[in-house]
């Protein structure tokens, strides 16, 4: 028996820590690739510009990191504190796999992060790059154990459910790991991470290249380098990121059409079914409010064919719905966002060509507004395929209600008031670190998060400083 | 039962131990030197100490985020079970962790005094916090959790009893002299010398308490008396209390003669017999005084899957992670961050 307040808490609790958590490993899978691709560069090319900008990212870097392991350490945990049900009949399956990611993964990024930051004087360049690998990879290994847990979630394969206990059991790993929406999720993920950090990268680089010409000064080489590369990821990577969403989304309506029918806000399944633009899905009275929508869009868009037939809601029991209103916005909000993205890049390519890249404000103005564009994005997506998993834990086979502890409302409310009160403490400051961090102009001599500091008397690392005008 | 049944619960339940107890060991020494905080308050000092372990903390704690998954896919029942029950300490530890995890990356980029101020004591407090729900999670274990059909029953305040609360004393004194040991080994000068003073006041304390510990754990159920007194077994389990004194002895002749690295070891030794003495305890229960490790066992494709891939990798993990601490080996001091 569970109460339905301490369901709602625990919801609550796990979409505060999650969506808290989700931005840090994302910026962190990027920003290692990134990290590699710099270093990489300057090992071969030997230009400075490129260890400049290696050691000004890898500060940030520091920051990310600590904050993705420590609100992911509450992650591994509340599985069990608030989802013991759920921990006891899909632990078989899950508890492996996410066993197998802190061992191919964490232990991989852990271990090597120290060379990583405090080792550039203390072991050989080719070392000091392979421990920037390994930390790079550990990060892509992490998402994919994560990326296959949750699609198994999604997609359940490859198990036996035990009559006595309830238990999922493992029946055949192959595909319990493969699932069917495995691979098209991960590639969502992988470029969504990408673009996140290319954004970042981009906007930080489109604020100095705003503030040099507000000073009358010409930006430095580190600074006009970091930017043309984000651009470079925004205009090949956001075209194939929108290609990416669309196969996931054919891969969706086959095997969780429920799912679709609420992100579309289609009551009757219908073929030639419009694309809605605005709506107001009303769950209660079965219908979708104020529709703007585009005809035989919906069907061409989902099922690549005007005459294909798009689910309703109405063919699954009212117990069996996703929440339509949540996920048919959060759904419109990361598509509207990707485009933005893909505009984005392209203009990059036209000013390219026209050859005012480094001066056109517009695109530098656009650049600096899309900063956090990807994390929005990726909390949307997150948003849409989660809440349209509901009323379920295990698609269609373990409900979110039947999973939940058998903790007291008392203490549901008061881990979830502690929570928000140590994460605002926490990323308040961290996000005052990484911005003073920006603030500052990448530059030639650039230091690194484990160089001395002339004002401090010993650290690995460094205060921040008042950034020096003298380039 | 089939004989992996049988034997894989074994097997992990010894393994799930090993990987606890390294954790306990790493991450007690880091957390011992956010708790040394207290009485050292020269900056020089403080970040000196903090610059010893800054490049391994964060495999540390990747041991105890692999004992929670190792839990969960293992001993799902057990994960579902102990979790609940301690749910204020663990939520407890959990954000200790974060705020002392972040203080390590913040406290050296904080501008403002009050700002480095509240970081310090944030990593300072995080980790006593951290130390004492650990050891209440472990004496509350120790004690006995109220189960009915896999599910826990009892009170939200069952930790909230003697004993539980002496382990989290007693563990947050054991960590804070491992991190003094450590010290003594990484450090020089008057901040090793101030160290090995206090690892001699600490060595005898935990002394004390490992006794206490060692008197009070029979009486709480009568299975743990049984392990210690009856025939045969006495003699297999006689060595650990021997092997504490003599560890005793060692220490004091360690730190009279002034070694650096011997106070560390004997008390990992120490550690590792109070381990050992907790094992013999309470098995073959994972949660006293009801569930046993096959009670509490996944199945066994769940088992062999992950251990086909835990004998392979995690000798491979402590490879690199003896690797990552033999790069930043030797002294620490004030002006030069390795020697």
């Amino acid at each position: 028996m569970h109460s339905l307040t301490a369901l709602h808490l625990a919801r609550m609790q796990f979409a505060f820590t999650v969506g808290f958590h989700i931005v840090f490993p994302a910026f962190s899978i990027g920003l290692a690739a990134y990290l590699a691709v710099l270093e990489g560069l300057w090992l071969k090319t030997g230009r400075a510009v490129y260890l400049d900008l290696f050691k000004y990212w890898l500060r940030a870097f520091s920051i990310v990191f600590a904050m993705g392991v420590v609100s992911g350490l509450v992650m591994s945990y509340e599985f069990g504190t608030n989802w013991s049900q759920f921990s006891q009949k899909a632990g078989p399956i899950l508890g492996p796999m996410l066993a197998y990611e802190v061992m191919t993964a964490f232990f991989l990024e852990a271990g090597f992060l120290g060379v990583m930051m405090f080792g550039l004087n203390r072991v050989g360049r080719g070392l000091h790059f392979a421990a920037t690998c390994m930390v790079s990879i550990g990060t892509l290994i992490s998402m994919s154990w994560i990326l296959a847990s949750n699609s198994w979630m999604q997609t359940p394969r490859g198990y036996v459910i035990d009559a006595a206990t309830g238990r999922f059991l493992p029946d055949n790993w192959w595909q319990i790991v493969f699932n069917p929406s495995f691979p098209y999720r991960l590639v969502h993920m992988a470029l969504a991470a990408f673009l996140c950090v290319a954004f970042v990268v981009g906007g930080v680089g489109a604020w100095h290249l705003l503030k040099a010409r507000r000073q009358g000064h010409q930006p430095t080489d580190a600074v006009r380098t970091m930017f043309s590369m984000a651009m470079w990821m925004a205009a090949i990577v956001a075209p194939i990121q929108i290609l990416a969403g669309d196969t996931q989304g054919l891969n969706t309506l086959k095997y969780q059409p429920a799912k679709i029918a609420a992100m579309e806000g289609d009551w009757v399944s219908e073929s030639r079914a419009p694309e809605l633009l605005f709506g107001i899905p009303d769950m209660k009275n079965e219908t979708t409010h104020y529709k703007i929508g585009i005809p035989w869009v919906g069907s061409l868009i989902l099922t690549h064919s005007l005459n294909g037939k798009v689910p309703g809601l109405k063919d699954y029991p009212k117990d069996q719905r996703a929440p339509s209103f949540i996920v048919f916005f959060s759904f419109r909000i990361m598509v509207a966002i990707g485009m933005l993205m893909a505009l984005v890049g392209f203009f990059s390519l036209f000013l390219r060509w026209r050859g005012t890249f480094y001066t056109n404000k517009l695109l530098h103005r656009a650049a600096l507004i899309m900063t956090p564009a990807g994390f929005v994005a990726l909390l949307c997506g997150w948003i849409t395929t989660e809440v349209g998993r509901q009323p379920f834990t295990v698609y269609g086979l373990l409900r979110t209600a039947d999973s939940v502890s058998p903790i007291s409302v008392p203490n549901m409310a008061t881990s979830m008031t502690a929570f928000v009160i140590v994460y605002f403490i926490v990323f308040t400051a961290g996000l005052a670190i990484l911005l003073r961090g920006f603030a500052e102009e990448p530059h030639q001599g650039q230091r690194g998060p484990d160089e001395h500091h002339p004002h401090r008397a010993a650290g690995l690392t460094q205060a921040s400083h008042q950034p020096d005008m003298a380039e | 039962m089939s004989n992996a049944a049988y034997w894989l619960p074994i097997v992990w339940a010894v393994l799930a131990a090993t990987a606890i107890f390294i954790y306990v060991v790493l991450d007690g020494f880091d957390l011992g030197i956010g708790i040394l905080f207290l009485g050292e308050t020269d900056e020089t000092h403080r970040n000196t100490m903090v610059n010893t372990v800054a490049p391994v903390w964060d495999g540390n704690e990747t041991w105890m985020i692999y004992g929670g998954a190792a839990l969960y896919g293992v001993f799902p029942v057990a994960y579902g079970t102990i979790l609940p029950a301690l749910y204020l300490p663990v939520l407890f530890m959990l954000l200790s962790l974060i705020l002392r995890g972040v203080a390590f990356e913040f406290r050296s980029r904080m501008i403002s005094k009050h700002s480095k101020f509240f970081w310090d004591w944030a990593f300072c407090l995080g980790s006593l916090v951290a130390a004492v729900s650990q050891g209440a999670i472990l004496g509350t274990l120790i004690q006995g959790i109220k189960v009915e059909h896999n599910t826990f029953v009892g009170s939200p305040w069952d930790w909230l009893a003697p004993f539980p609360l002496f382990c989290g004393f007693a563990v947050a004194v054991g960590y804070t002299l491992l991190g003094a040991t450590w010290l003594v080994w990484r450090t020089e000068t008057d901040l090793q010398t101030t160290m090995r003073k206090l690892a001699s006041v600490l060595a005898v304390a935990m002394f004390a308490l490992i006794g206490l510990a060692s008197l009070w754990t029979p009486y709480l159920h009568v299975t743990y008396m049984n392990h210690w007194t009856a025939w045969p077994q006495i003699v297999l389990v006689l060595p650990v209390p021997v092997a504490v004194l003599a560890i005793a002895a060692i220490f004091g002749w360690a730190i009279y003669a002034r070694y650096r690295l011997l106070p560390f070891l004997c008390t990992l030794g120490w550690f590792f017999l109070c381990f050992t003495g907790l094992g013999i305890n309470i098995w073959p229960y994972i949660v006293p005084p009801t569930i046993t490790i096959w009670d509490a066992s996944s199945p066994p494709s769940s088992q062999a899957f992950l251990l086909a891939g835990s004998v392979f990798l995690l000798p491979i993990i402590i490879a690199y992670t003896a690797y990552s601490y033999y790069v930043f080996r030797g002294t620490v001091t004030a002006e030069h961050h390795y020697h």
